[in-house]
């Protein structure tokens, strides 16, 4: 144990410059902008003691250097992430109202996928060649080139105007987060099927299978005590990898179905030209994405011993 | 050639004889003409797609949107992979402490945001236009072709014809350029292929989002969102894009899978 407990202290120690470098990166986000940002913000027609005090809310009057290391001092470590333009309110607040949703819609596609692709991969494995199979590598293939920006106006089409079963779109009930979840879900599912699938027959040629059912075993234990959890382990590392995806995919999603999570919320403030809000929102998803990453990579050596660190 | 790589091959050269007849069928005028007393019409045979919202021709906007499409893909693709190779070829032939600060901090950095979100920041900062879509979708395109072109190099690099090439006398340009290099080509083209199918989808989802090809300028991403209001009562106006995009993803996954297994001897079964 002691040795799993090296690997986690190591693995955590990697995060430091990963996240050090994501920081930078967000801070310079800004400085991208053509010309002046305080001036974009203000707008043309503002009076110079308006624009001075944007470029001091901005810090744009200081030298870089100290611009870097204010927006580490009273931006990140005070975990306020910069405050609004206008309402001086901490954007940390604002993200943190929207990220619950992100976070709900994210892990009911993640339920969505599996719920899908494990029994559909393993039947697919079951009955190779069979209508399933068939069914699974086509749905596959859509999963790849289909833009959830195209599926989504199919689903709603068919299962909110024609059908009149779920909502078109917006927050609420239990029923509001159906499509939202199987237009996220759907490309990794399509996927992880086929991944299932593939590491199912892989398993089956095993020896331990071989040993199973000579030992009597019906071909059901065989298939869910023996072979389905090991061949579970590498779909859970691409669930945890693909959730980084989702987080991504949330944004287009989020904008389909005006879905008031961080993605949405990036989009606005794109749109109001709220640079530090957008910066925040960033910074929030890829931080996030990059503690995912971590813990999947850690879960992965947990579940499965047999992988060696060098 | 496998069936599927053939249909690949079939959908992408469809796509580029597509992409060619627009403007020869279609002028930029026709594109951007709106009339509104004939909105959202169902298809006549002067407007075989019928009309748009703002009452324009679908089918020469969808046209136009393949020159878009694959102007913007092969145009990140060349870029990237430009990109992406020098830095990979430098990284793996040089190795020591400049591989360390490539491959281990700059891949790192480059991989520890979700590509979209990467494209998405960098234009919602420089602002939408069409070089600063391509900027955004090469930012995050060319590390594929790094990783991969380091992982040749290094492959390549321990073989017994570079070793024997300098003792020849070979300098470095020339090892690279003779030897690394051509032995690089082949999943180069594979992944170049794919990368191709990746920046199409990449600049339909930033153009759906509003932060693609900007103006009148016409895209299929765009075209599915700017008719968002009137999805349900014309669904020929998400229906035709949408089909064009996933077309288009599919023939150059197809053309990149067919040339892998093609190209590699050891996939074939």
């Amino acid at each position: 144990m002691p040795r799993f407990l090296l690997i986690v202290a190591r693995r955590l120690l990697l995060l430091v410059p990963v996240i050090f470098l994501v920081v930078t990166f967000v801070f310079l986000l800004v400085h991208l902008v053509p010309g002046d940002p305080a001036r974009l913000i203000v707008g043309e027609n503002a009076s110079q003691e308006t624009y001075m005090d944007m470029r001091r809310r901005m810090r744009l009057d200081l030298p870089m250097h100290q611009q870097y290391l204010a927006f580490w001092r009273q931006d990140i470590l005070t975990g306020e992430l910069g405050r609004d333009y206008i309402t001086n309110e901490p954007n940390i607040r604002r993200v943190m109202r929207r990220y619950p949703a992100t976070i709900v819609l994210a892990i009911s596609a993640l339920l969505v996928v599996i719920v899908v692709a494990v029994p559909l991969g393993v039947t697919a494995a079951t009955h190779r060649g069979g209508i399933v199979d068939a069914i699974s590598s086509v749905v596959a293939l859509l999963g790849v080139s289909l833009p959830s920006f195209a599926l989504a106006p199919l689903l709603i089409l068919f299962f909110s105007v024609k059908m009149r079963w779920l909502p078109v779109s917006g927050p609420g009930s239990f029923r509001h987060l159906i499509l939202p979840a199987v237009t996220l879900g759907f490309a990794l599912a399509a996927v992880v099927t086929r991944i299932v699938r593939s590491s199912v027959i892989e398993e089956l040629g095993e020896d331990y299978v071989r040993t199973a059912r000579a030992k009597g075993l019906t071909e059901a234990r065989v298939l869910y005590k023996h072979v389905l959890k090991n061949s579970l382990i590498p779909v859970v590392t691409i669930l945890g990898l693909q959730f980084g995806v989702l987080l991504a995919g949330a944004i287009v999603t989020e904008y389909i179905y005006s879905w008031p999570g961080i993605g949405s919320l990036l989009l606005e403030s794109i749109n109001q030209r709220n640079y530090s809000l957008t910066q925040s929102c960033i910074l929030i998803i890829s931080i996030t994405y990059v503690l995912v990453n971590t813990g999947t990579d850690l879960l992965y050596r947990w579940l499965d011993p047999r992988i060696k660190v060098e | 050639m496998s069936r599927l790589s053939i249909a690949g091959l079939v959908i992408v050269v469809l796509l580029a004889v597509v992409a060619l007849l627009g403007p020869i069928i279609y002028s930029w005028e026709d594109v951007t003409r709106q009339n509104l007393e004939s909105r959202l019409e169902t298809p006549t045979s002067s407007q075989l797609l019928g009309t748009d919202q703002l009452g324009r021709d679908v089918l020469a906007r969808t046209l136009y949107g393949a020159r878009v499409s694959l102007q913007v893909g092969l145009l990140v693709v060349v870029i990237s992979a430009s990109i992406g190779t020098t830095i990979g070829l430098i990284s793996g032939y040089y190795g020591g402490w400049v591989d360390q600060v490539i491959s281990g901090v700059l891949f790192n950095v480059f991989l520890a945001f979700p590509g979209v979100l990467l494209a998405i920041a960098i234009v919602a900062f420089l602002g939408a236009s069409l070089t600063n879509l391509i900027t955004a979708l090469c930012v995050i395109g060319w590390v594929s072709y790094a990783r991969l072109i380091r992982g040749q190099v290094l492959k390549v690099r321990e073989l017994d014809f570079v070793t024997a090439s300098r003792a020849l006398g070979a300098g470095d340009f020339r090892i690279v350029w003779r030897h690394i290099l051509p032995n690089s080509v082949q999943p180069l083209i594979v992944q170049a292929s794919l990368g191709m199918a990746g920046a199409v989808l990449a600049e339909a989802t930033l153009s759906f989002l509003g932060l693609g090809v900007p103006g009148a300028m016409p895209s299929w991403g765009k075209m599915i969102n700017e008719s968002r209001e009137v999805w349900f009562s014309a669904p020929h106006l998400f229906l035709v894009p949408g089909a064009m995009i996933m077309l288009t993803v599919l023939g150059f996954n197809f053309l990149g899978d067919g040339l892998r297994d093609r190209l590699d001897p050891k996939l074939r079964r």
